[in-house]
């Protein structure tokens, strides 16, 4: 009983297990789904789902380099989260951040490590305004930022084509509809691989983009745990009356945040562009990895440490979903990746189920649950608001 | 045979973690009954009526329902028993208009189409039943507490609940407003509702209770007939020893002007007026100047613009000489200033941090606590545990405990806790004993006066005109945005305040208009 008790109490025990057993639901949800689109095959999709990741050293290097910008976005999302901002705009600062890069590597045949500092600082300027508007305006980050992604999708597609020697029929190849491949324009601005590929079998994806993204995770873990900016930044995020009443600047921390966000971000887009695998193709659509980054951070709770993890999570079943290709379609492994990640976000809920248990059928987080679930009534009230108003006049 | 009892609870236990909040405790109410729930800061008072509502499940004990054993899950179990509570933090909706609030989760519709005519009616003829005045269509964020507070109880008895549970419900009150909740509580008992009824002020007990129950830290210290009781007696079985219920100090030895407020002008954020119109005084070394008036004349907007949480329109603030009027919140703390906010929950803590983050909230930026930027972890903790043990903060995990989960006097110690210790020249303390046991309150006078002792400036706002007259070394009366009086609280008497408070005479030799 006792030993029961104090795991119950154990706070990042429970959450890590609420991950877990989420992850297996989702897993378990995915299969089943599996079932009713192929049944003949459904064995072996959720087999090269839940193995290809491991199943080769190949394969594994591309969930590591998969999951460095994931890392990236994730982090923004999170660390924007705890300031009180929503920051969807990943994908946007995402795709800025790769555009430099890539003008970096491309255009002005710079070494890699300045093409990354180029993708932080274009994330970082795409993440300025989300942050002003709120800041000055007032205007709802989401609306400014759901903005900027197509502002920043279609100003780099505009730029690209207007940049002849970016492309990559002006090095040899014969298409216009992409980014030349670093190989030919640039060899020294693809990111070093630090002998990783001959640990990891000639894996043509890895390199050490993963560990960048670590190490910017526990930077972000320690700003945002240990110093007096981070407890200012978290202090805004839960109550900006209070902060504000503490001395603390809140619209200042809100643009910060902002810029911050946008920069991991952008680098995050760099990470992924500079690899030399990977050519950025001129459409009309926003990238999925800034998207992405939404369900990286709700996983970990926003917390650096924890997207590490989710990050490697949500990019390993990315791995093995596209190893599902040939007897499922790429719509329904996509479909099955979101169930997945979908399921696995319900780890918060999970967290109150467990204690109930572990607590033989009592709960005590009904507080919890009963605050959270008043959050959101608050929540969709506000939203409400303007209509009620408009009703009543 | 029907039980004398409408609720019996039996051997209630309660954890949390690193405390044990109910530790068998059994409260019996009686049909038709007003029953005190009395216990210092953190005894569990608000655990078990919580039990009661189903929003938190005991571990251990039976609740009974007219002499049958009932299972209360959750709110909506409770309320299917017939029982209402109004919380200590109120839980209303901001945005939603008072009869919105009211009807929420027992809407009727129609075709899916709410209709609120049939509601309408009804609450409209509850407030007039029981002279719970509310504007069926004002917003919530633009009402006062007091109103706040009568919406909550029009919800339960809109929802036809028998047993009413109240929660502190004097504690954001102004006295007026106070007789009036009273008047309401004796009607309902006339009704044959039954009350349970949490407070700290024993005199409320004395006036309308029948019996009343006493916790100590989580234990229960028995339940007694207040017709056979006195103040003194509930207030030693509370605390386990006498406490004093009016402080002594010496005379006061002014010295220098601290604050100078010259002809302020503040907005309202309520009405079109302004809320404070040309206020002028001083606050000198060692001295307590109290600013007393009934809830609304411009005394909140007084202190926003003095702490610098609201911009003032015209006039000006000096503090030790220095023009402070427009300068930002953080200047005004850096050069001495403190203060003790009118609400806790919006201005005074980050409920999401601990308690020792909600400690240095004013002062993490010194070099005791941080580094170039990095905070001394161990440096806040141990300052976290010397003012915990100073004030006796009470809570189930010490400095790591999340500000949200303690109880609400405990919160309120915190944050006096931290303004003390800043040693302020100018402390502004806003109902600072709101919600405090009276041991906890005899301390905090202490403290007050220690400061003022100190040669410090004590700025107080207090509705409570016997902590006014307790406490103050001059007191200035604020009615309608304006200071109408200053007197000398050994020279007057709270009757010739209430008159000035109501603005029925002023000083400046105008005559005040009758009304
Ligand atoms: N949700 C919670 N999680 C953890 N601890 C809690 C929670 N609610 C209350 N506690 C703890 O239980 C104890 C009793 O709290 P409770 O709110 O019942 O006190 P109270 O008697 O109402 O005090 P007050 O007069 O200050 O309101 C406190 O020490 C508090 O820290
Ligand atoms: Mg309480």
């Amino acid at each position: 009983m006792s030993e029961k008790k104090k795991l119950s109490e154990n706070q990042m025990f429970i959450s890590v297990l609420a991950s877990v057993v989420s992850i297996i639901i989702g897993l378990i949800f995915g299969f089943i789904l599996l079932m009713i689109l192929n049944p003949s095959k459904a064995g072996i999709g959720i087999n090269a789902m839940m193995t290809t990741g491991f199943s080769s050293l190949d394969q594994f290097g591309k969930v590591l380099y998969q999951s460095a910008p994931l890392m990236l976005c994730g982090l923004s999302v999170g660390f924007a989260f705890k300031t009180g901002m929503f920051n969807i705009g990943a994908t946007g600062q995402y795709t800025i951040g790769a555009f430099c890069a890539l003008v970096g590597g491309i255009a002005w045949q710079l070494p890699w490590w300045v093409c990354l500092i180029l993708s932080f600082i274009g994330g970082a300027i795409w993440g300025i305004f989300p942050g002003l508007f709120k800041a000055l305006f007032n205007v709802n980050e989401v609306i400014t930022s759901i903005m900027f992604n197509w502002i920043g999708m279609f100003l780099v597609n505009l730029l690209l084509a207007n940049m002849p020697i970016m492309l990559a029929s002006a090095w040899g190849a014969s298409n216009s509809d992409r980014t030349a491949a670093l190989s030919q324009a640039n060899p020294g601005a693809i990111i070093p691989k630090g002998g990783l590929d001959r640990l990891f079998g000639n894996s043509s994806w890895i390199n050490i983009s993963v560990f960048i993204a670590i190490i910017v995770a526990i930077i972000c873990w320690f700003i945002l745990e240990k110093t007096t900016f981070g407890y200012e930044l978290k202090a805004c995020g839960f109550n900006k009356e209070g902060s504000r009443y503490a001395g603390i600047n809140a619209n200042r921390n809100i643009v910060l945040s902002m810029i911050i966000a946008g920069a991991l971000s952008g680098l995050g887009g760099g990470l992924y562009y500079l690899a030399g695998t990977i050519q950025y193709v001129l459409e009309k659509k926003t990238l999925a990895m800034g998207f992405n980054g939404i369900p990286v951070a709700l996983l970990a709770n926003s917390n650096p440490i924890g997207t590490i993890f989710s990050s490697l999570f949500i990019s390993y079943i990315q791995v093995g979903g596209s190893a599902m290709q040939p007897n499922f379609s790429s719509e329904s492994t996509d479909i099955i990746i979101a169930v997945i990640i979908y399921l696995a976000a319900f780890a918060l809920l999970m967290r109150g189920l467990i204690v109930r248990i572990m607590k033989g059928g009592k709960s005590r987080e009904t507080a919890v649950t009963e605050n959270a679930a008043n959050v959101t009534a608050d929540k969709a009230d506000s939203m409400d608001k303007d209509d009620n108003k408009e009703a009543k006049a | 045979m029907a039980s004398d009892y409408v609720i019996e609870m039996l051997h209630i236990t309660k954890e949390f973690p690193g405390i044990k909040a109910n530790d068998d405790i059994t409260l019996q109410l009686k049909r038709g009954e007003l029953h005190a729930l009395l216990g210092e800061n953190g005894a569990g008072k608000s655990t078990l009526m919580s039990v009661l509502f189903g929003l938190y499940q005991a571990e251990q004990g039976t609740i009974k329902k007219d002499g049958k054993e009932v299972q209360i899950k959750d709110p909506n179990d409770a309320n299917r028993l017939g029982i209402g509570m109004v919380h200590q933090h109120f839980k209303l909706v901001e945005c939603f208009s008072v009869l919105d609030n009211i009807i929420l989760g027992v809407e009727d519709t129609k075709h899916g189409f709410l209709q609120k005519d049939e509601a309408r009616r009804k609450v409209m003829a509850l407030s007039e039943k029981y002279g719970l005045r509310v504007d069926p269509d004002a917003l919530v964020s633009d009402i006062s507490v007091g109103m706040q507070q009568r919406v909550e109880i029009l919800k339960m008895l809109y929802r036809d609940n028998e047993i009413l549970i109240f929660d502190e419900p004097t504690a954001v009150l102004t006295p007026q407003e106070i007789d009036e909740l009273m008047e309401i509580m004796r009607g309902f008992k006339n009704e044959g509702k039954s009350i349970l009824f949490i407070t700290h002020k024993l005199a409320e007990i004395m006036a309308v209770a029948d019996r009343c129950t006493v916790l100590r830290k989580g234990k229960y210290m028995g339940t007694v007939d207040i017709s056979g009781t006195t103040q003194e007696e509930l207030s030693k079985m509370m605390v386990g020893r006498d406490v004093r219920l009016t402080a002594d100090k010496k005379p006061c030895k002014t010295g220098n002007v601290i604050l100078s407020v010259k002809d302020l002008v503040i907005p309202s954020r309520t009405h079109n007026n302004n809320a404070v119109r040309g206020v002028s005084f001083d606050v000198r070394q060692g001295e307590i100047v109290c600013v007393a008036g009934i809830e609304g004349n411009g005394q909140t907007e007084l202190i926003y613009g003095i702490t610098g949480l609201e911009k003032v329109i015209s006039g000006n603030i000096t503090l030790k000489g220095k023009d402070i009027t427009h300068a930002p919140i953080r200047e005004r703390s850096m050069d001495g200033m403190s203060h003790i906010p009118e609400d806790r929950h919006k201005h005074g803590l980050i409920l999401d941090y601990t308690l020792e983050q909600n400690l240095v909230l004013q002062r993490y930026r010194e070099s005791a606590f941080q580094n170039k930027g990095v905070i001394k972890a161990g440096e806040v903790r141990k300052y976290a545990d010397r003012l915990i043990e100073e004030f006796d903060i009470r809570s189930g995990q010490g400095p790591v405990t999340i500000a949200r989960s303690m109880s609400g006097g405990n919160q309120q110690k915190a944050i006096i806790a931290r303004e003390i210790d800043k040693q302020p020249e100018l402390l502004v303390a806003v109902q600072p004993t709101r919600g405090l046991d009276v041991g906890a309150i005899e301390y905090i006078h202490e403290q007050l006066i220690k400061e003022r002792d100190n040669g410090k400036a004590v700025l107080l706002v207090s509705l409570e005109l016997d902590e006014v007259m307790n406490l103050s070394d001059r007191i200035l009366v604020m009615y309608e945005g304006e200071i109408v009086g200053e007197f000398d609280p050994k020279q007057t008497t709270v009757e010739e305040l209430g008159l000035y408070m109501a603005g029925a005479k002023r000083q400046d030799g105008k005559e005040a208009k009758a009304s």
